[in-house]
């Protein structure tokens, strides 16, 4: 439950602002910067909600705001963040992009959103798709009056009755992300792939789908015998629309499916992967005032399959200059603003193996600091506030890239049934597979 | 909203200017002005200015077929109608309009505005349209009306109940619609809340029944109010919470993460009644959805991770096999690091503390002060944790403080500290450590070094020197440290007699004679006394053996746990608080907010001459303005306030631990001393029965002189999440006054 709703600015402005229970003075969020600020000045870790003088301060931010939330009573924190994230989702949806200007340029919409959103502080309507049928820019030139459509509050909240395709298709797309830390000497810290069943769906009226994967769960408790490869799922996460009993009960993963683009499932797997794209590393450092890098990339999968758009990141001291590189593939470039030099190979093929050795200058004043140049083991050397994202950490070396027609785990769709009782129509359904990089990190090894 | 603004409205006649463009709009002849004056209204009330005063003639235009026109008078009547309650009559036959207009847009619109405008006057009118929406054949007006009824339940209650809304939104828990269940549900739940006198929400069998139907249906809000209503409910026989369980557990595979800690919430509470091996079971089940939760937003992940906190201090195997995903992300905010730290070390054991050293050694070289200093303290909690950890953990330690890095250097001497007491064997490290005598400045570092030289003085050559050294500057030294020195000298005189007595005689002088801190001139009296009696009791007391440490892992006490786990997902099991303590009491108490909210609202109205001039009219001076407008002071109530804070005896959330343990004449700071100087906080809170009963009977009043050491973790090493632990230490001196105290210490012992 939230009092009251803001959206401010950087410098903790309010931009706008919904007062839901009139139960909190308005003012308090003038005390939010400030608190802020203190708080940031006490520890690096400001966790996103806390308390000061009974009320309860919880926020999130989004590009050049801070969506915030006040309450004053012990209310669920994780379904209010959520709840700001979801704001942020549905926005983005509305006006491409959620930020200063653009709150400031729709605060008519946002008004209406956040009307029907959230009442009395309680979440409503979040579904972007619903919200968009009746909550309209442009209602004022329709000679009818808009209304709440049936889905609102239906039972099937998330798709309208009457929808009308000439061909009916459905296209299911299977997207494995990697998730991967590597130690400097090469040991899998951690492995993980994150996997996602997205949705384009064409199909007339209240269709009912059926959809069937190589799960072993599922051929385990029905008891039928495995043809092929059985993928064990760590946890699955479904979209509301999937029966969750049903899941529960046998394993069919059975729904009327909301209209359009959507993800229906996401799935994870702990099962120890080897890195797709094995990455080593060696950093040289010469007496603090040159420093190398040599690289080898090897390809870990099956000769047929290709990943494209390879892109290997490696964190470099920011004060770094005059680079020099050499590869036998691909294109290097060095990225001043991110303090990194980027390897880039468009296709990369299975079982490959390729080099790369660069070479950078370094300011030859820092030639005192006993630690390699201070690139990697320092402490507060020039590897530490460096980029947004990984100020004052140490950054670790990112491989990026997708390899299509190609899944980590295995995964399979079996079928995928589609009936409408009532109109009956043939329908077809097509399904791409596609692995990409998710979370890969490789820590950078000290120089020697 | 700046008052200057405000100000300058109330002196300067609005006949120009903007507010005059707008009134001259919203009169307008034609429509298309009219709508975009009341935008243009709205803009400016969006940047903050008031335009208040505008109110008679935003409202003329509340008739209107245009639906967006419709919906930004409402707005408009929403922000300002508690500074002009007289005009919002003139909207009410509007709204009672409205109420039944064929779209039941409108009529959702019409029943959720009233609600909103907190005015008397309103409230009257509402009690019609109320009920007619509460049936409504839509279900969005239907849903829209439940959450109505709280509203109004808030501003009359009286009202709420004569006309017998409580029942009707109690029928409505049978309701075909799952969200117009989930509303009446939410509703219901919070006017039980505030007044549970209402028994408004009792769940029987039979709304069980039909809340566990409504489950499947719901959007993903209305399922966390269900569950969250299913979690407070009391099963009658295993039989039912069973059911329940069952009918729950499908939840953890819902995508919204606060679905799934709803359902593990509801999981958790209602297990407790069934056999072991389905309680395991259940247990195994919750570990995949906690894990993927860490995949979500980082805000919600540091709630995941608060929340999995508890969950490891009740059932610390759930997670064990779970250690990599802990793993910290270089680009994690900060907040997700600590708290993945916390947990990485309570999951640790035997078969994984390789692998967690070795990334704890990796994080200690990272450049974030607070992360390398908690990376460092999480290498000693493994290695006091897991025997067979210790020595890797030691060796990891020595590796750190060879860096120099002077933050990590005393956060490794502190450390050690604690690592020797529980094994004492390490104490050929000592010499390294003495190496960085200098380099030391924080008091917790400095007290520990001394600490492990007056407790290793016989071991330590030069140990007379360096105390010496720490004597010269007794004065200047934070007032734990002087306790250490204090102890160390003691214990170095008792050990080596033969050439100390002048620094011995040197430090206590300086400590009494000197010193105006009473926790310090009492340990040297003591010490003192001791001293000129038999030196073989003296050392018999000072120098026993003491009890080693189990863990310096903070746990919170079980009273206050089971009392979290009960509160999964709200703020009090993010702060790992009970809720009593930032649900503010007194000043900034609910009732003493809303008031704050509402005097804001009049002072708003006050400041508007033409809403304080109609208010003048209407009542007469009665209910006067111009008081509010002097009555700004939002600490009016200080009467009321005072009753609450006093009378109530809770302790206030602000209350330094001195003052809610109501030791007279000490200050706040020492007050850890006075109470370590009976010897009762010998070890970290979360001390086991057996060690802690041994605690009180063998060292007794004079137990702390033995390892002054526990005055100082109090202040530093284990400092918990401070108010609800603090509520546990200070107040065990003195009767406690709360209950909430009360339970804490029980919980401590």
């Amino acid at each position: 439950m939230a009092s009251a709703i803001f959206f401010l600015d950087l410098k903790g402005k309010t931009l706008l602002a919904r007062n839901y229970r009139g139960d909190i003075p308005m003012s308090a969020v003038e005390k939010f910067p400030i608190l802020l600020s203190e708080a940031e000045e006490e520890s690096s870790a400001v966790p996103p909600c806390f308390s000061h003088e009974g009320i309860n301060y919880l926020y999130i931010r989004h590009n050049n705001l801070y969506l915030l939330a006040l309450t004053k009573r012990n209310t669920n924190a994780a379904e209010i963040l959520l709840f700001l994230h979801k704001i942020v989702e549905v926005f983005t949806e509305y006006f491409k992009a959620l930020e200063e200007e653009s709150i400031r340029d729709n605060f008519v919409i946002i008004y209406e959103l956040l009307d029907e959103m959230m009442d009395f502080g309680y979440p409503q309507t979040t579904e972007s798709k619903i919200l968009q049928e009746y909550i309209t820019q442009e209602s004022h030139k329709l000679e009818i009056q808009a209304r709440p459509p049936i889905a609102v509050t239906n039972a099937v909240s998330w798709r309208s009755e009457g929808i009308r395709y000439r061909k009916n298709e459905v296209f299911l797309d299977v997207i494995e992300s990697l998730n991967l830390l590597v130690s400097a000497n090469g040991n899998v810290l951690r492995s993980e792939i994150l996997g996602a069943i997205k949705m384009k769906c064409y199909l007339s009226g209240m269709p009912e789908l059926r959809l069937g994967l190589n799960d072993k769960v599922m051929f385990e408790t029905t008891g039928r015998t495995t043809r092929g490869k059985a993928i064990e799922m760590e946890d699955v996460k479904f979209h509301q629309c999937v029966r969750l009993s049903r899941f529960e009960n046998d394993r069919t993963i059975s729904f009327i499916p909301p209209d359009g683009e959507f993800e229906l499932m996401s799935y994870r797997l702990n099962t120890q992967v080897k890195p797709l794209i094995w990455v080593e590393c060696v950093v040289e450092s010469h007496s603090g005032s040159r420093i190398e890098y040599m690289l080898k990339a090897r390809a870990q999968f099956k000769r047929r399959s290709t990943a494209n758009n390879v892109e290997i990141i490696v964190p470099v001291p920011d004060d770094a200059d005059t680079p020099r590189f050499r590869t036998n593939v691909g294109s290097v470039h060095y990225a001043p603003e991110k303090s990194a030099i980027v390897w880039k190979i468009k296709q990369f093929g299975g079982g490959k193996e390729f080099l790369m050795r660069a070479e950078l200058g370094l300011p030859s004043v820092r030639g005192d600091d006993e630690h390699g140049g201070g690139m990697t083991g320092g402490f507060g050397g020039s590897m530490g506030g460096v980029g947004a994202p990984g100020k004052g950490a140490k950054r670790p070396i990112q491989v990026k890239f997708e390899i299509p027609y190609f899944t980590t785990s295995g995964i399979q769709v079996r079928y995928l049934k589609i009936t409408e009782p009532k109109l009956q129509y043939p329908s077809l359904p097509w399904v791409r597979y596609i692995t990409q990089s998710g979370d890969i990190a490789v820590r950078l090894p000290d120089a020697v | 909203m700046s008052a200057i603004n405000r100000i300058r409205g109330a002196f300067a006649p609005p006949r120009k200017g903007e507010t005059f463009e707008l009134r001259a709009g919203l009169v307008s002849q034609y429509a298309y002005e009219r709508k975009e004056a009341i935008q243009k209204t709205i803009m400016a009330m969006t940047l903050g200015k008031d335009v208040s005063a505008l109110f008679p003639d935003v409202l003329k235009n509340i008739a209107t077929s245009d639906l967006d026109q419709k919906k930004l008078v409402y707005l408009y009547l929403m922000n300002y109608a508690k500074s002009h309650p007289d005009l919002c009559i003139l909207a009410v036959n509007t709204f009672v309009q409205d109420s039944e207009d064929p779209n039941p847009l409108i009529r959702a619109l019409a029943i959720r505005t009233m609600g909103c405008i907190r005015v008397d006057k309103m409230i009257d009118y509402m009690e019609e349209p109320l009920r007619k929406t509460l049936r409504d054949e839509s279900p969005y007006v239907r849903k829209t009306a439940a959450i109505c009824v709280a509203k109004l339940f808030d501003l009359n209650p009286t009202m709420c109940i004569e006309n017998g809304f409580l029942e009707t939104l109690q029928d409505m828990i049978g309701d075909p619609n799952p969200m117009v269940v989930a509303n009446s549900v939410q509703a219901l739940s919070e006017i039980h809340e505030t007044a549970p006198e209402t028994r408004a929400l009792v769940l029987t069998p039979a709304t069980l029944k039909k809340l566990l139907m409504a489950l499947n249906e719901c959007t993903e809000w209305g399922r966390v109010t269900i569950l969250t209503t299913l979690a407070e409910y009391t099963a009658h026989d295993v039989k039912e919470s069973e059911h329940i369980c069952e009918r729950v557990a499908p939840q953890f595979q819902h995508v919204n993460p606060s679905v799934v800690l709803a359902a593990v919430k509801v999981v958790f509470t209602h297990m407790k009644a069934l056999n072991p091996k389905t309680v395991g079971a259940y247990l195994k089940k919750m570990a995949p959805p906690l894990v993927t939760l860490i995949a979500s937003a980082p805000e919600v992940q540091y709630v995941a991770l608060r929340n999995i906190d508890l969950l490891l201090q009740a059932n610390p195997d759930i997670l064990s096999k779970e250690l990599r995903v802990f793993f910290c992300k270089y680009n994690d905010p900060p907040y997700v690091k600590l708290q993945k730290l916390e947990i990485m070390v309570r999951i640790a054991n035997d078969k994984n503390f390789d692998q967690l050293l070795s990334e704890l050694k990796e994080y200690a070289l990272e450049v974030d002060m607070d992360f390398v200093r908690r990376a460092v303290k999480a290498i000693g909690q493994v290695a006091i944790k897991i025997e067979a950890a210790s020595e890797k953990c030691v060796n990891a330690l020595l590796d750190l403080i060879s860096t120099k890095v002077n933050y990590v250097v005393q956060e490794v001497i502190v450390v050690i500290k604690d690592i020797l007491r529980k094994y004492p064997g390490y104490e050929g490290v000592i010499p390294t450590l003495c190496k960085y005598i200098d380099e030391l400045d924080e008091p917790n570092a400095r007290g520990a070094l001394i600490w492990i030289v007056g407790e290793y003085a016989e071991k330590i050559n030069n140990a007379d020197e360096i105390l010496e050294g720490f004597v010269e500057g007794f004065l200047e030294e934070f007032t734990q440290t002087q306790l250490q020195i204090l102890t160390a000298v003691v214990k170095l005189f008792l050990k080596k007699p033969s050439n100390t007595q002048g620094l011995v005689q040197k430090v206590l002088q300086q400590a009494t004679a000197d010193n105006d801190n009473p926790d310090i001139r009492d340990r040297a009296y003591i010490y003192w006394r001791l001293l000129s009696g038999d030196l073989d009791v003296a050392k018999s007391i000072i120098l026993s053996q003491k009890p080693a440490i189990t863990t310096t892992v903070t746990s919170l006490p079980p009273v206050l746990l089971e009392q979290l786990l009960s509160e999964l997902s709200t703020l009090a099991s993010v702060y790992h608080k009970p809720p009593e303590s930032f649900v503010g009491k007194g000043r900034f108490g609910a009732d003493e907010i809303q008031r704050a909210a509402i005097q804001e609202q009049r002072q708003n109205a006050a400041e508007n001459p033409i809403a304080a001039s109609v208010a003048a009219a209407a009542k007469g001076g009665q209910q006067n303005n111009v008081e509010n407008l002097l009555d700004i002071d939002f600490d009016g109530g200080a009467p009321a306030s005072a009753e609450h804070g006093g009378g109530v005896g809770t302790p206030d959330r602000f209350g330094s631990p001195a003052n809610v343990g109501g030791l007279p004449g000490t200050p706040p700071q020492p007050s850890g001393g006075m109470a370590d100087i009976m010897g009762l906080f010998d070890a970290p809170p979360p001390m086991p029965s057996a060690s802690a009963a041994t605690s009180p009977a063998a060292a007794g009043g004079m137990g702390d002189m033995m390892s002054s050491f526990a005055g100082m973790d109090l202040s530093g090493t284990s400092a918990p999440p401070p108010p609800g632990q603090q509520l546990g230490h200070p107040t065990s001196q003195t009767p406690p006054k709360s209950g909430g105290g009360s339970e804490d210490l029980l919980g401590l012992f």
